[in-house]
């Protein structure tokens, strides 16, 4: 099996790659809960049962086609800084991650598919994709999904469809989650409107990391709120319908700033450069939300030979567990900031900067006295 | 700045989205740390939300799952399952509950091709067992799963604990409290 070191030392497909409206739309997961029949769900059974049916089922997931030579790990052999590399990596939720004996994760090479052992129920499987591609990430967990089954006994009933610890997953099991960088709409305070009408037609928007829900970095997060009732290719048309509606809104909402409010855009996204490129001392949230801004210069071609993958793994490195993995040790608060700005000012330096850009034609023969024009 | 669940001085601020707009909600130490980062999936969340008033409520008589022995006052108090046998126990009034939480009450998607891994299909069934020896001779004992209207807001205030919406949880609590008979205190 693949060894901590390795996995996080290669960045995901995910992180890396571009997939359909990958300047809008970060990556596309979709999750399948499952149990098994005769054991209680992991909230409500006892230490030794969640032991004996993680050592039933943990060879039997590390055995998937999928799944071999991936990466393995018990809980109890995981320190707290890598289950947390692991949470803010998407591989394992955060709930997972604050439990220990009876618990495992067991990732795939690519680490685009992670299936969490007694977690709220038996089996979480995930899969993720850049872009936006739920379909993509349901095929995925669907064959794996198929070939668990063949080998364990589900607990599946012909009217609920799959038993889940919670009543909100029954049915389907699938949670279907895009998640979106949407900095023109909150720029443009169109936000809260388009929010609501997600909300209406029965999906949750969530923060950056779901559970906290803290809507930093201008990244959202949309999913399926109902589990029953519609089967998994129609809740993830619905979703992809709204979502495509949502990019589409976005991607307007950046032209028009860039048409008609390019002073302001050009300021905000300057200033976001500089202080990332200068700043000794930032915290977790100021560093979201000003490479939020960058990114979005990057997507409006107004900073130079900025790479989106660039930040897209700066979003991630500089997240405290990762901070501490690539220190080795615990960090205070106040170390943290000041590594994040260390890491985030040198990964920086290849990047040209919005200042030496070629200005506009709004700004050429910009000589004339300022009083001059206005 | 008063915590949003409880009376305690709120120390912890997180900017959600509660009811389609970014809000903030402020919650105490104790408050923000039940909301399950270092404890199991929640669970804390859920007995923090729910006062222990109401633990004891119906211990009379209880339906009580077989298989695993979860009783229905659990299933009220953490909104979840304890194992998959206790759909059937508690088959009365999931209807219900599941009407209001989803599109449909029938699964229409994916199902094992493996024979194996099919559950005898759950049929109704439904007992009350006494747990506690306190009123044996007691008559037909009223029905443990709540009045609709109480199992609606017990459903939402489930969905509020599992997406951290504390501000809508601690509305809906307070909601079902004044529901709750009083009968029971
Ligand atoms: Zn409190
Ligand atoms: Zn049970």
């Amino acid at each position: 099996m693949m060894r901590f070191a390795t996995l996080i030392k290669n960045p995901a497909d995910w992180m890396k790659g571009a997939g359909p409206h990958s300047d809008v739309v970060m990556t596309s997961r979709v999750r399948l809960a499952r149990n098994l029949r005769g054991y209680p769900f992991p909230g409500f059974s006892q230490e030794r049962q969640r032991i004996e049916l993680l050592e039933r089922a943990r060879p039997v997931v590390e055995e998937l086609p999928e799944m071999r030579d991936g990466y393995s790990e018990d809980y109890t052999e995981l320190s707290k800084i890598r289950k947390q590399v692991l949470v803010e990596r998407h591989l394992v939720s955060r709930e997972h991650a604050a439990r220990s004996s009876g618990c495992a994760v067991v990732v795939d090479r690519k680490q685009s598919i992670s299936i969490m052992i007694n977690e709220e129920d038996h089996f979480r499987i995930q899969g993720i994709r850049p872009g936006l591609n739920l379909t993509s990430a349901f095929e995925v967990v669907d064959r794996v999904d198929t070939e668990l089954e063949g080998l364990l006994p589900y607990a599946f009933d012909p009217k609920l469809g799959y038993l889940t610890a919670c009543p909100t997953n029954l049915g389907t099991g699938m949670r279907a989650s895009v998640m979106l960088h949407l900095p023109a709409l909150v720029l443009t305070e169109q936000i809260n409107p388009v929010i609501k009408a997600i909300g209406k037609i029965g999906l949750a928007v969530r923060g950056l990391y779901g559970e906290g829900t803290e809507a930093l970095g201008n990244l959202f997060q949309i999913s399926n709120q109902h589990t029953l009732g519609e089967a998994e290719p129609e809740i993830i048309a619905q979703i992809e319908k709204v979502i495509e509606g949502v990019v589409r809104s976005e991607v307007t909402a950046r032209a028009k700033l860039k048409e008609d409010h390019q002073t302001m855009l050009r300021d905000q996204i300057g200033r976001a450069f500089a202080i990332l490129r200068y700043a000794h001392i930032l915290t977790s949230k100021e560093a979201l939300n000003l490479l939020s801004m960058l990114r979005l210069g990057a997507d409006l071609d107004l900073v130079g030979n900025c790479d989106r993958s660039l930040i897209d793994m700066l979003l991630l490195e500089i997240q405290p567990a990762h901070l501490q993995l690539n220190a080795a040790r615990e960090l205070s608060p106040e170390e943290r900031d000041s590594m994040r700005a260390d890491l985030t000012r040198t990964r920086l330096q290849s990047i040209d900067g919005p200042g030496s850009f070629p200005p506009s034609q709004s700004n050429n023969g910009g000589t004339t006295s300022p009083t001059h024009d206005e | 700045m008063k915590c949003d669940v409880c009376e305690n001085e709120a120390t912890v601020f997180l900017t959600q989205i509660i009811n389609g707009q970014m809000t903030t909600v402020n919650l105490c130490e104790t408050c923000s740390k039940a909301k399950g980062v270092t404890e199991e999936t929640g669970f804390g969340l859920a007995e923090a939300f729910l006062s222990p008033s109401h633990r004891t409520e119906s211990d009379t008589m209880e339906i009580v799952c077989d298989a695993c022995g979860f009783t229905a006052s659990q299933l009220k108090k953490i909104g979840r399952m304890g194992c998959p046998e206790c759909y059937a126990a508690f088959r009365d009034g999931l209807d219900g509950l599941l009407r209001n939480m989803h599109k449909g009450t029938r699964h229409v998607g994916k199902r094992p091709s493996h024979t194996s891994a099919v559950a005898p299909q759950i049929l109704p069934r439904q007992r009350a067992t006494s747990v506690k020896e306190a009123s044996p001779s007691a008559p037909v004992v009223p029905p443990v799963v709540p009045p609709p209207d109480v199992a609606k807001l017990r459903a939402e205030l489930d969905l509020a604990v599992s997406e951290e919406r504390y501000e809508d949880a601690a509305k809906l609590k307070s909601e079902i409290e004044s529901l709750q008979p009083k009968a029971s205190k």
